[in-house]
């Protein structure tokens, strides 16, 4: 029997101060019985004799200082796993909301995880087909990678995430013996709309997705703190399906900004010295507790590919939170807002956007021997055009030297066949280099300093 | 080894701090074991009989009145033979092993000694029983790999060896004795131990005049970098921090490279552990891998631990140095380390400076780079060490007027930084020519005058006015066209674009490109200014046009210059040196 205390001293925010406790451990979980008699849960943020922070995870409203007993359950927070995960939903905090039972666990796993060992991982190498030429083409993304997307309000991050999620293949695999990856989908969302969590839940559904997802659901008017558990829950339920399930997984997680905001809501209610805009000084260190858990491992079948998805305040890169995501994940899909009202869909901005896996998951064997040196030009030659097209619109048209026209033609093209693709349309790599290669037809030859001569010679028409 | 342990119990536990009390008699900087599961940690602050310790490993589940253990020594490294080539966390815990005795992900608790204690290694002995030592004498090798292991005298030991002796032996074992004054005898072993956040002492230190060699020609031949210098790479995510740091440490000309990866990206360390060994040292033959240290604390890993690495990286670093080598240390990032600091001053409830760093930031910064440097060590035979520091900086929203950047500049003396609107356009490495500067191009230039080219400063500086008379002519061209420029000057904007294209661009992932020897980089920066002086000549008295300059067939071949491999440097350079003499000469009036 568990001990029980009615010394409950404070309430702020979504702390509770709880004093004269004996023997309660850090990060301990707490069970919280409220005066209606609804259970809560949280945990022990830090503790000082016989004083216990605690952080709730379903917030604290309703609470009421005498009548609330405290339970400390001697253990972390645990998520129960098994293979019945896939199927199912539920809420930020974990517990089912689909109105099926609770799972009958084969295991019980602390939600904080273990880092993995670098010297265990294996470098992630393999080229996941997305089908849409800006990513495929120029920011490849690798199987085990974390690869957000930047985005704003108001911009197709979800569509496009969406697209991904139906469209990932893995070329490799189809060779080998293992065949075809079917990747499971594992999805946090955190603090987004009823419509935006119903729009990925309709498209799993319609596209027969459903069966091979995992879904944890913290909505806007969910409490904020509860997200801060969310990911955390989505990515054990990701490591059990990897690397005890031996499936390939794909995470989606969005928004990260609001994970950040409900992080900043209990720093700031435990008086913690604020870093930048208010965020705690700690932001980075949390962050890639998330994103680090993204990858593969030495002899292991399955692996975690991740796609978080972040708001960017004013579509500001240097805000803390796309800021110290970009230091920790292995590139960026950035949207761009101009692109997407000239509507340009997928609006991806390519040269904000980057992969860092590229290099190591394209080429010969994985892709094609070409493609590095299609994608340094295009990048090249686009970054180009958009010098080109401002001193256009500065000096006119007519200024401008024949070589720069040309390249002024090439801006223009390149959006509208390269960039620009529809929702449903699943481009293969070949089509994608295609496409690369016509359009790098429009340049004269002694500018394409970035693709090796023989390789003009073969496929430039 | 210590009787003088002191207990005490636990009294708070938020984050990675913990606060113990009746812990009177512990020093400061004492390693600690904490709770049941005896977890690392150091003591960083004493209150009469109250210490704050900063735990090692994760916290949770530890309880107000657990034990707290201190060691009565302050965190120490077991330096010696098998560094080479292991992969460590912050304080010297070897991953490989840890993975082979708990599996993929890191355990809690987990021990493992740093370095085999099984291995047995030959040692040869240079001194004989009876001779006089004192601290830094070299009293005989041990083979390690390619590598010569010296075997030395701690730092503070002297006395008269009353032993010493040839054969095989484990780094615990004894291989000789030394007799102190006191009459005591003191065990020399092929392992020392030394903590890490005291520097090791040397002879004296010295000006450094020797470029450390890196095979990236935007480094070597505009910012250069001395051995035993210090330098800090800041830059914005995806500006290439990661990829130049790597670059160096694979292709710079140091005997010992320690390459600390501080709260980054695990599979940046991965990529390290699998890519080296396949890698060749252009010195030795052997694998990189052979000559390469590597301490990982990946950003998910504890945070303390964090604090702590990069003086675990800088005392190894300090150690090859002492033994006569030269070493390279790359940290990235310093910025995850001051990080560590701030968090860790936060939980303390510090006073904070700058955006919540600790004031003591910059003073800690300081301490670290000033163990860098190139000097006359210890002991005998007299030999010269040195140790080339050079810090990453991840400036937040890459505003370098951020505190870390800040006191980092103020103590280097080479300052490369990199820049997104170079990286946007996939120029690489994305450091800006114009910001950048090296403060050893004076004390430099006479080695590279006489090791690389009589008028290599000469062709360097005409090189860098180049692109420097480009930044101003762009402005002019923006406003009213090129065509308002004269032709002179539209030829300087052309060259300086071969310069930028041509030269300064370098594909780390091209075999060839990857790495350019000193020699290879005269002959491409000779062919580039080469062809500016004769077309500039040229122009005097031949007036041609823009469009026949860039018609001639020399254009495109510098441009494939980069992908000449070394050994046809000088075949195919001196080619293309008369190709552009007789380029030049077919240019007329029109």
């Amino acid at each position: 029997m568990l001990k029980e205390y009615k010394t409950t001293t404070e309430v702020t925010g979504p702390l509770l101060i709880v004093e004269g406790v004996d023997g309660v451990g850090y990060d301990e979980l707490v069970e919280v019985e409220l005066a209606s008699g609804e259970i809560r849960r949280g945990k022990v943020l830090e503790v000082n004799k016989d004083r216990a922070v605690i952080q709730m995870f379903e917030g604290t409203s309703g609470i009421n200082v005498p009548e609330t007993k405290i339970r400390f359950q001697g253990d972390v927070l645990k998520l129960p796993v098994s293979g019945d995960l896939l199927g199912r939903t539920f809420s930020g905090a974990g517990t089912p909301i689909d109105g099926q039972p609770e799972i009958i666990p084969d295991e019980l796993r602390d939600i904080n995880g273990s880092p993995i060992n670098p010297a265990a991982r294996a470098y992630p190498n393999d080229f996941i087909q997305t089908g849409i030429s800006t990513i495929d083409g120029m920011n490849t993304l690798v199987l085990g990678q974390k690869l957000p997307i930047f985005s704003g309000s108001g911009l197709p991050h979800s569509k496009l995430a969406a697209q991904i999620a139906r469209q990932a293949t893995v070329p490799s695999a189809k060779k080998s013996k293992t065949g075809d990856i079917q990747f499971a989908i594992v999805f946090a969302a955190m603090g987004i709309t009823f419509e935006e969590a119903e729009f990925f839940i309709n498209d799993f559904t319609t596209r027969g997705a459903i069966e091979r997802s995992v879904l944890f659901i913290n909505l806007a008017d969910d409490p904020a703190v509860e997200r801060i558990a969310t990911p955390r829950m989505a990515l054990t339920a990701a490591e059990y399906l990897a690397y005890t399930k031996h499936m390939h997984v794909l995470v989606i997680m969005t928004d990260m900004t609001k994970y950040a905001e409900a992080l900043r809501e209990v720093s700031s209610a435990r008086k913690e010295v604020p870093g930048r805009r208010g965020y705690p000084g700690y932001l980075y260190s949390d962050l890639s507790t998330l994103y680090e858990r993204a990858g593969r491992i030495q002899g292991e079948e399955g692996s975690i590919t991740q796609l978080p998805i972040l708001s960017m305040p004013e579509d500001d890169k240097t805000h803390p939170i796309p800021d110290l995501t970009g230091y920790i994940t292995e590139g960026q899909i950035v949207l761009a807002r101009d692109l997407h009202q000239r509507g340009i869909y997928p609006p991806v901005q390519v040269l904000g956007s980057l992969s860092r896996l590229m290099p190591k998951g394209i080429g010969e064997g994985k892709t094609r021997e070409d493609h590095s040196g299609v994608a340094n030009q295009l990048f090249a030659s686009y970054a180009r055009g958009q010098e080109v097209r401002e001193l256009a619109t500065i000096l006119g048209e007519g200024s401008l030297t024949d070589t720069d026209k040309k390249y002024l033609e090439f801006v223009g093209r390149f959006e509208k066949e390269f960039v620009q693709q529809g929702a449903d349309e699943n481009r293969t790599i070949e089509d994608t280099l295609t496409i690369g290669w016509k359009l790098l037809s429009l340049l004269p030859k002694n500018e394409l300093k970035r693709v090796k001569p023989e390789q003009i010679e073969k496929y430039a028409n | 080894m210590n009787n003088n342990r002191i207990t005490g119990t636990i009294q708070k536990v938020s984050g990675p701090l913990v606060i113990a009390t009746k812990m009177s008699g512990a020093n400061i900087q004492d390693v600690v074991r904490v709770g049941e599961q005896r977890l690392i940690g150091e003591i960083i602050e004493l209150h009469g009989d109250t210490a704050s310790i900063q735990v090692y490993e994760e916290t949770s589940g530890l309880k107000p009145n657990d034990p707290v253990e201190s060691t009565g020594e302050p965190l120490s490294l077991l330096l010696g033979p098998g560094m080479l080539g292991a992969i460590y966390d912050g304080i010297q815990r070897p991953l490989d092993v840890i993975k082979a005795n708990s599996g993929a992900f890191i355990a809690r608790g987990a021990e493992a000694p740093a370095l085999a204690e099984d291995k047995k290694w030959d040692f040869v002995p240079s001194k004989k029983s009876g001779d006089s030592v004192s601290g830094g004498d070299i009293i005989g090798t041990v083979q390690e790999g390619a590598l010569v292991h010296h075997v030395m005298i701690p730092p503070a030991i002297t006395g008269t060896l009353t032993s010493i002796s040839k054969g095989s032996f484990t780094v615990l074992d004894t291989v000789a004795e030394v007799k102190l004054a006191d009459g005591t005898i003191y065990a020399i072993r092929l392992a020392q131990r030394w903590p890490i956040r005291t520097p090791r002492p040397v002879q004296h230190k010295q000006v450094p005049t020797i470029p450390l060699v890196t095979g990236q020609r935007v480094i070597d031949t505009f910012f250069p970098i001395a051995k035993g210098g210090t330098s800090a790479i800041p830059g914005p995510f995806g500006s290439g921090k990661s990829v130049a740091q790597q670059q160096l440490a694979k292709w710079s000309d140091a005997d010992v490279i320690v390459y600390i990866g501080c709260g980054e990206r695990g599979n940046e360390m991965t990529d390290v552990l699998l890519e080296f060994p396949e890698l060749e040292d252009p010195k030795t033959g052997e694998s990189l891998m052979k000559r390469t240290i590597l301490i990982a604390n990946t950003s998910n890993m504890p945070v303390a631990a964090r604090e702590a690495s990069v003086y675990t990286g800088i005392t190894i670093a300090e150690y090859f140095r002492d033994m006569g080598y030269s070493v390279a240390l790359m940290a990235d990032s310093t910025s995850r380390w001051a990080e560590a600091l701030r968090e860790m001053s936060g939980r303390l409830e510090e006073m904070p400076g700058d955006e919540g760093y600790p004031a003591y930031l910059g003073s800690r910064t300081a301490q670290f780079y000033e163990r860098g440097g190139i000097a006359e060590v210890l002991g005998s035979p007299s030999r010269v060490g040195s140790l080339t520091a050079i810090g990453a900086v991840s400036p937040p929203g890459g505003d370098l007027s951020e505190p870390v950047t800040q006191n980092t500049l103020s103590v280097v003396k080479v300052f490369w930084g990199l820049e997104e609107r170079l990286a946007y356009r996939r120029h690489y490495p994305a450091i800006n020519w114009l910001t950048s500067y090296s403060l050893y191009l004076d004390q430099l230039a006479g080695y590279f005058a006489k090791e690389a080219g009589a008028d290599w400063n000469e062709l360097r500086a005409e090189a860098m006015g180049i692109l420097q008379q480009e930044a101003s002519l762009e402005e002019i061209v923006r406003l009213v066209g090129l065509e308002a420029l004269s032709k002179q000057e539209q030829l300087l904007l052309h060259i300086a674009r071969m310069i930028r294209e041509d030269y300064l661009q370098q594909n780390a992932y091209d075999a060839v490109d990857t790495y350019t020897s000193l020699h290879k980089q005269y002959r491409m920066l000779q062919l580039i200014i080469g062809l500016y002086r004769k077309a500039g000549e040229r122009l005097k008295d031949h007036d041609y046009t823009m469009q026949s300059f860039l018609s001639l067939e020399i254009l495109p071949a510098i441009a494939r210059a980069k992908s000449i491999p070394e050994k046809e440097v000088d075949a195919q350079f001196d080619a293309l040196e008369a190709m552009t003499t007789s380029n030049v000469e077919s240019l007329i009036n029109q």
